[in-house]
């Protein structure tokens, strides 16, 4: 197993709260975590760090007991312990404050900190007076005065993060997980969580912080570790360990070698955005894209990369811009005219966004074709059976039959039925947001081939990735979006993975 | 799915032959062909509504305000009959089958311009449509004797030795098997229903879809309306009141699933049939009819069940089953 040259000088002589040895964690097809050590010190904040898709997430959760890991080991004060159930990670000392907290709007504050644990009266009924008490000290520790008893809707963001740090805290707990803590707060309440941090270290938690932005993890954290594809590949001191280092740990790799680009010649422009806004989730976003051109768009989750592109293809309505499409300036008001345009769209969440289970493969893959395969108003059983079998030999789909549920396939499969769906639209710009999300190495490599084999022949492809390897070893050009703003448009020939990380977390 | 339905259907079929030779044991004669088709002609409006009433649910919604249509239409043909005897019957069916749509058109009009959820729209219509009922007759029945002879009679004439009523819920069957399996539209309830959100994203405008579910039922509806006072021969505020709930049943027991596209014209059918042959079974073999409704509803619950459990095992929930498969190793 890889690891960074970095030595972890002091390790040996802190006392270590929780470890983790080993850890792995296998779905069907892909391996989220890959014996993974990690270990939380009392008093210090460690860092995880990664991409998108590097295992973090599965850490949590195997962490708060809501994942059991396929192996390894956790110890906590040297002690091996097992979660089976989020309640056991919770009774072990383990809390965590999740990145969208989940709280509930007509609740008072107090109930939403002690749901589940309320304090009770001694005939068994909730002790309202306690639990309000309780509640406002929890909070005024957090340094907020709350009222406890009004409704969490009467709330802003920022206090009911308080609140969901607060419900975190209601738990007796020495291991505090913080999973994007900042990701909704302005400059002020970050300032005001890493106090609320500080106080935290000073009570000797331990506190696991899981963020993108280098400058936060610089700022209140004393240790780090990296994750990449699921495996642990650097851990140390922060101080001891320069940005450039953790930059490349989390890219380390040989990008050029994975993904073989294929030479597609690249013709005329097809599509132009310009000045795109809308009114929360990006701003001002302008790219042109050619005939046999595949456009990489990266950018960290919440960038506005896949708002965007549902705007591009009428799900959402952007409140000003322009899009030209083969010179004539179009306006895209509902799925139905992009489809029209010969726009087409095929989303990250297949199972929500993609497919009607119940509805046999293919009905769903005539589904956005039907004018063309119906004859004077009425379906034409016989037209969509050949349209679905044309794409099924494409793509490979293997089905017991095309008349079997879509939900009845694998994952791979259905991912099948989506593509040819789209395909059998015969659409000029295809957007392919997380076209490999969830799927595993041996397979990426397929879909790349077939990536580039469809601008090959002269479709022009927008790709929506947050894994870099994928956009750097497919795309000819790449659009950088953060927060919401374009951070750079970067030919092929200035790309490297440093660039675009750079980019994209905004650090010069 | 598909074989499973086909499945389903023919368990179905069983069922019912099973109920009719267990009640021919208790009640001789009830089994004949004479009786059968008596049968059939008894529920030929539940199955005429529960058609209505199953394009509605295929596109997850629900339309508890059928019976309340039946019942303003109804009153307001038969009134029509009686004030201007020499009105074509022709023209005062038209009149049933549009203003039943327009009822179901005000319906999706609020599902789909306010999206006001389903259920509560079709509550709210269901108590104004009544209403309405009430306030255009003042309350007063119109009676057999007030209708013209045509108008009673149409749905009796025997036609090849069926009564009209019958073959018209044969033809509204077989319209609506048309609709429901070679349309664009048809096509677009049951991806409406099956997952909204890629119904989206395939270009279909989910509201317009359910708004014509809705006025489809309405004109249903409408046309259930003039068979039904013509059928029974009196019209009155009350007519076919909780029959919404007949509806319903009949669909969940004939496997149309109540979370939306899922669901056939034979089990719609079947279901409607299934219910028809208890309510004529019970009274024959001497149960009453607060015994009946017990009954019926014990059924609806055991279909309820039934169908939950055969839709979970059709749809792979991958990521529960291993979930569960790791916490109990």
């Amino acid at each position: 197993m890889e690891m960074a040259p970095i030595q972890d000088s002091r390790s040996a002589d802190r006392t270590t709260i929780l470890e983790m040895r080993g850890i792995s964690q296998i779905f069907p097809g892909v391996k989220a975590l890959d014996g993974v050590n990690i270990s939380l010190h009392p008093g210090e904040v460690t860092a995880l760090i990664g991409e998108n898709g590097a295992g973090k997430s599965t850490l949590v959760k195997i962490l708060t007991g809501i994942y059991v890991p396929s192996e390894g080991e956790i110890l906590i004060d040297g002690q091996p312990v097992s979660f089976s159930s989020a309640q056991d990670a919770v009774d072990a000392g383990v809390t965590a404050i999740h990145q969208e907290t989940v709280l509930f709007d007509e609740l008072s504050v107090a109930e939403n900190i002690f749901l589940g644990h309320a304090p009770r009266t001694r005939f068994g009924l909730i002790d309202w007076k306690v639990m309000n008490a309780r509640a406002a000290e929890l909070l005024h520790a957090l340094e907020s005065e709350i009222d406890p008893t009004i409704r969490l809707k009467d709330l802003s963001i920022a206090q009911r993060h308080l609140v969901a740090i607060a419900r975190a805290l209601s738990v007796e707990a020495r291991i505090v997980i913080m999973d994007e803590p900042t990701a909704a707060l302005s400059r002020k309440e970050i300032d005001d969580l890493f106090r609320i941090v500080e106080g935290l270290k000073k009570q000797g938690k331990a506190i696991l912080f899981i963020s993108h932005k280098f400058d936060e993890v610089y700022e209140i954290a004393e240790n780090f570790a990296v994750f990449r594809d699921g495996r642990a590949v650097g851990h140390g001191r922060l101080s001891e360990t320069p940005q450039d280092t953790i930059v490349r740990m989390m890219v380390g790799r040989d990008v050029s070698n994975i993904f073989p680009k294929v030479e597609v010649a690249i013709g005329k422009t097809v599509l132009s955005v310009e000045n795109y806004c809308h009114p929360t989730e990006y701003r001002d976003i302008s790219f042109d894209l050619k005939r046999g051109e595949i456009l990489g768009v990266y950018g960290l989750v919440g960038a506005g990369r896949s708002e965007i592109c549902q705007s591009l293809f009428g799900v959402t309505r952007p409140s000003s811009g322009q899009l030209v499409l083969e010179g004539e300036t179009i306006s895209i008001r509902s799925p139905r005219d992009a489809i029209a345009a010969g726009i087409v769209y095929v989303p990250e969440e297949r199972g929500r966004h993609g497919l009607a289970l119940p509805m046999p493969i293919f009905q769903n893959m005539s589904l956005p074709s039907l004018a063309r395969t119906s004859r004077s108003g009425f379906l034409k059983a016989a037209n969509e059976l050949a349209l679905a079998r044309k794409y099924a030999e494409r793509l490979d789909l293997r089905a017991a039959a095309l008349s079997v549920p879509v939900g009845t396939l694998s994952g791979g499969n259905q991912q099948k039925v989506v593509i040819g769906k789209w395909l059998a639209t015969l659409p000029k710009v295809i957007i392919l947001d997380e076209p490999t999300k969830g799927i595993d190495i041996g397979s990426k490599a397929a879909v790349h081939g077939f990536i580039s084999e469809l601008a090959a022949e002269g479709l022009s492809i927008i790709m929506v990735s947050s894994e870099l390897p994928e956009i750097l070893g497919v795309s000819d050009r790449v659009l950088v979006m953060r927060e919401g703003l374009s951070a750079g448009i970067f030919d092929r020939s200035q790309l490297s993975a440093e660039t675009l990380v750079r980019a994209a977390t905004g650090n010069a | 799915m598909k074989k499973l339905m086909k499945h389903r259907e023919l368990l179905l079929v069983g069922i019912i032959a099973i109920m009719v030779a267990g009640f021919a044991t208790r009640a001789p004669g009830f089994a004949t062909p004479g009786n059968l088709a008596n049968i059939f002609n008894d529920t030929s409006i539940l199955i005429i509504l529960a058609l209505g009433q199953m394009t509605v649910i295929l596109t997850k919604s629900i339309d508890l305000s059928v019976a309340a249509n039946l019942a303003f239409t109804g009153m307001a043909v038969a009134m029509m009959d009686a004030a201007y005897p020499g009105m074509p019957l022709a023209l005062l069916v038209i009149l049933a089958i549009g203003i039943g749509a327009a009822l179901g058109a005000i319906n999706g009009m609020l599902v789909w311009w306010l999206r006001i959820p389903p259920i509560v729209v079709t509550l709210g219509t269901l108590t104004i449509y009544r209403g309405m009922a009430f306030v255009l007759s003042g309350g007063a029945w119109v009676n057999s004797h007030q209708m013209t002879p045509g108008f009673l009679n149409f749905p009796r004439l025997a036609v090849l030795g069926m009564p009209l009523l019958s073959w018209m819920a044969i033809a509204i069957v077989l319209m609506m098997w048309v609709v429901l399996t070679r349309t664009q539209f048809g096509r677009a309830t049951y991806a409406s229903g099956g997952n909204p959100t890629a119904a989206v994203y395939a270009g279909i405008d989910i509201g317009r879809t359910r708004f014509f579910a809705f006025t489809l039922s309405g004109a249903l509806a409408g046309l259930a309306g003039y068979l039904w006072v013509s059928r029974y021969a009196v019209a009155y505020v009350d007519v076919a009141a909780g029959f919404e709930l007949d509806t319903v049943a009949a669909c969940v027991i004939g496997g149309i699933s109540i979370a939306g596209g899922i669901g056939t014209v034979a089990g719609a059918v079947l279901g409607a049939l299934f219910l028809g042959v208890i309510k004529n079974a019970l009274p024959v073999i001497g149960i009453s009819s607060f015994a009946q409704m017990a009954i019926s509803g014990i059924v609806i619950v055991a279909a309820v069940v039934f169908n939950a459990r055969a839709e979970r095992k059709a749809g792979r929930i991958i990521l529960r089953d291993r979930g569960a498969k790791e916490v109990s190793a």
